[in-house]
């Protein structure tokens, strides 16, 4: 049985997740929910396995144990077939933006639809305009990509997710290495587009303040369990020491500062000594 | 026994790889019927990796021809018998030297093009993108290089013996001055259309086969990152020289016993 009843207004449900990789366990019987309609962010530091979470979401990869219900569907139980209908109803925007290089900001746009869809040319345009309008880049449409900005090759990527209208849209790391106008402009075009095409919004990323602009709830996420959760301002007075540490960006804490290291006098002189 | 281990350890790897290889091959065989629908994005492979490769397949093979022109007259005319040098020419291209070094000149040019495409959409997350927007990559990227591939290297093939010949023919018949009438009958004589004409082209078809699906599996099978790909290209060169050479010496064995 790939479908499943679900038991809540969840778009997302993970329960019991369990995933390692060589010696290492990533998660650790973790439990996550995504409200359906919401922006919802995943946030830790970096080597949590943010990303690999979003990647077990979307059946790229899949975990030891556990259960991941996406739209109701036990994702690890779906054939490819069932799989690749299940993403059809979902857009996944690439830290790198992940556009096609040998064709234009256009036809990367109308590439899903043309796979998937037997649209005429005419519709077809319409509707890469319409999608290249939304973020704003109607005017680059003939641009190729490596002409593009960052920010832009973002935009454009979100443009193209959100082309066959999905209803779970999956942003990895959608801020980082972007200026503050770029950012600004993706954190709205996040809540927009989530606001105007209802769709459940999925955010891994480590940029605090963005992250809190844009999100209704946060999941903090560290040591293959989630640590926290709550809107931004509940986890904004947080009273753990490790959520403070994380969401003050605080260099020494329960994390430390120092890799674990032998006692730093006994070393050096233990050095001169030799 | 260090040494027997290594020599384990190498045979293992060279089957678990040539079984994978045929895993791939099927996974493509499976694909292909829904890849030929869209057979415009073939067309444009075709384009790239076939019809950019004539000029390269049509200077070699006219240098090729000449060479054999000149060897063959010079070794010929010591017995007497520069007018079997038509048929020295047609055969060595049309049953060896034209399949051979068309599809290794293939490796050379189109397949390390197409290990290095598909690595690097590897590498820039655009396979992964692809199987995000639940589109195949092995039918839209692989099936269509892969088809191009085998398409292209019997007709490049074709096209090197062709002119292969006609160099052969300008330096034999206009330098040398071997009589054109008997360079051209006894070819015609000796060059049957079964034994030598489709032999070679068997030989390309299954030269293009395997040097096209060792470009696609290695470029899709290479670790993303630089110097993933730039080792994943090296090794379509190197496996397609080999591959090529192994099987025209299994194939020629076969067709003389065989025919």
């Amino acid at each position: 049985m790939a479908s499943e009843e679900l038991k809540s207004d969840n778009a997302v449900e993970i329960t019991g997740l369990r995933y390692r990789v060589g010696g290492k366990m990533i998660f650790d019987r973790m439990n996550i929910s995504i409200a359906r309609g919401k922006v919802t962010a995943i946030m830790g530091p970096s080597g949590t396995g943010k990303t690999t979470l979003l990647r077990i979401m979307t059946g790229q990869v899949l975990g030891d144990r556990g259960r991941v219900l996406v739209e109701g569907k036990n994702v690890a139980r779906l054939t490819a077939d069932e799989l690749y209908d299940l993403r059809r109803q979902m857009g996944f925007l690439f830290q790198n933006g992940a556009l096609f290089t040998d064709s234009s900001v256009s036809e990367n746009v109308a590439f899903p639809l043309r796979e998937h869809t037997r649209l005429p040319e005419s519709l077809i345009r319409h509707i890469v305009l319409m999608k290249l309008q939304a973020v704003g880049l109607r005017g680059a449409a003939q641009l190729m990509p490596t002409e593009l900005s960052g920010g832009m090759a973002r935009r454009v990527a979100l443009a193209r997710a959100i082309a066959m209208d999905p209803k779970i849209i999956f942003y990895d790391e959608p801020f980082a290495g972007l200026d503050p106008i770029s950012m600004g402009v993706i954190v709205r075009l996040i809540r927009r587009l989530n606001d105007s095409l209802g769709l459940t919004s999925i955010i891994v990323s480590h940029d605090v303040e963005e992250v809190s602009a844009v999100s209704d709830h946060s999941y903090l996420i560290s040591d293959g369990k989630v640590v926290a959760y709550g809107t931004p301002q509940e986890l904004e007075h947080n009273k753990s020491a490790w959520v403070r540490q994380f969401m003050k960006g605080l260099a020494d804490g329960p994390v430390p500062f120092h890799y674990p290291a032998p006692d730093y006098a006994t070393q050096l002189l233990g050095e001169e000594h030799r | 026994m260090g040494l027997l281990r290594e020599l384990y350890y190498i045979f293992l790897g060279f089957f678990q790889g040539l079984g994978a290889c045929f895993l791939f091959l099927f996974r493509i065989l499976r694909c292909t019927p829904a890849a030929l629908l869209r057979w415009r994005i073939i067309w444009q492979q075709i384009y790239s990796v076939g019809a950019m490769s004539l000029v390269l397949i049509m200077v070699s093979g006219f240098f090729v021809g000449m060479v054999m022109g000149l060897q063959g007259y010079n070794t010929l005319s010591k017995f007497a018998a520069t007018s079997a040098l038509g048929t020295l020419v047609a055969l060595s291209l049309l049953r060896e030297l034209g399949p051979v070094v068309t599809a290794l000149l293939f490796a050379g040019r189109a397949g390390t093009a197409l290990t290095s495409e598909i690595g690097l959409m590897r590498a820039t997350e655009q396979i992964a993108g692809m199987e995000m927007m639940a589109v195949d990559p092995v039918r839209r990227v692989v099936v269509p290089r892969f088809l191009a591939g085998a398409v292209s290297v019997p007709l490049l093939t074709m096209i090197f013996s062709a002119v292969g010949i006609l160099g052969g023919f300008v330096v034999g018949v206009s330098f040398m001055g071997v009589d054109s009438g008997a360079f051209w009958s006894q070819m015609r004589v000796n060059v049957d259309l079964w034994d030598d004409v489709i032999g070679g082209l068997i030989k390309s078809v299954v030269f293009g086969g395997a040097c096209s699906l060792l470009a696609v599996y290695e470029g899709y099978y290479s670790h993303p990152t630089a110097e993933g790909v730039s080792r994943a290209t090296t090794r379509t060169v190197v496996n397609s020289a080999l591959a090529v050479l192994v099987l025209d010496y299994l194939l020629t064995a076969f067709m003389i016993h065989g025919v």
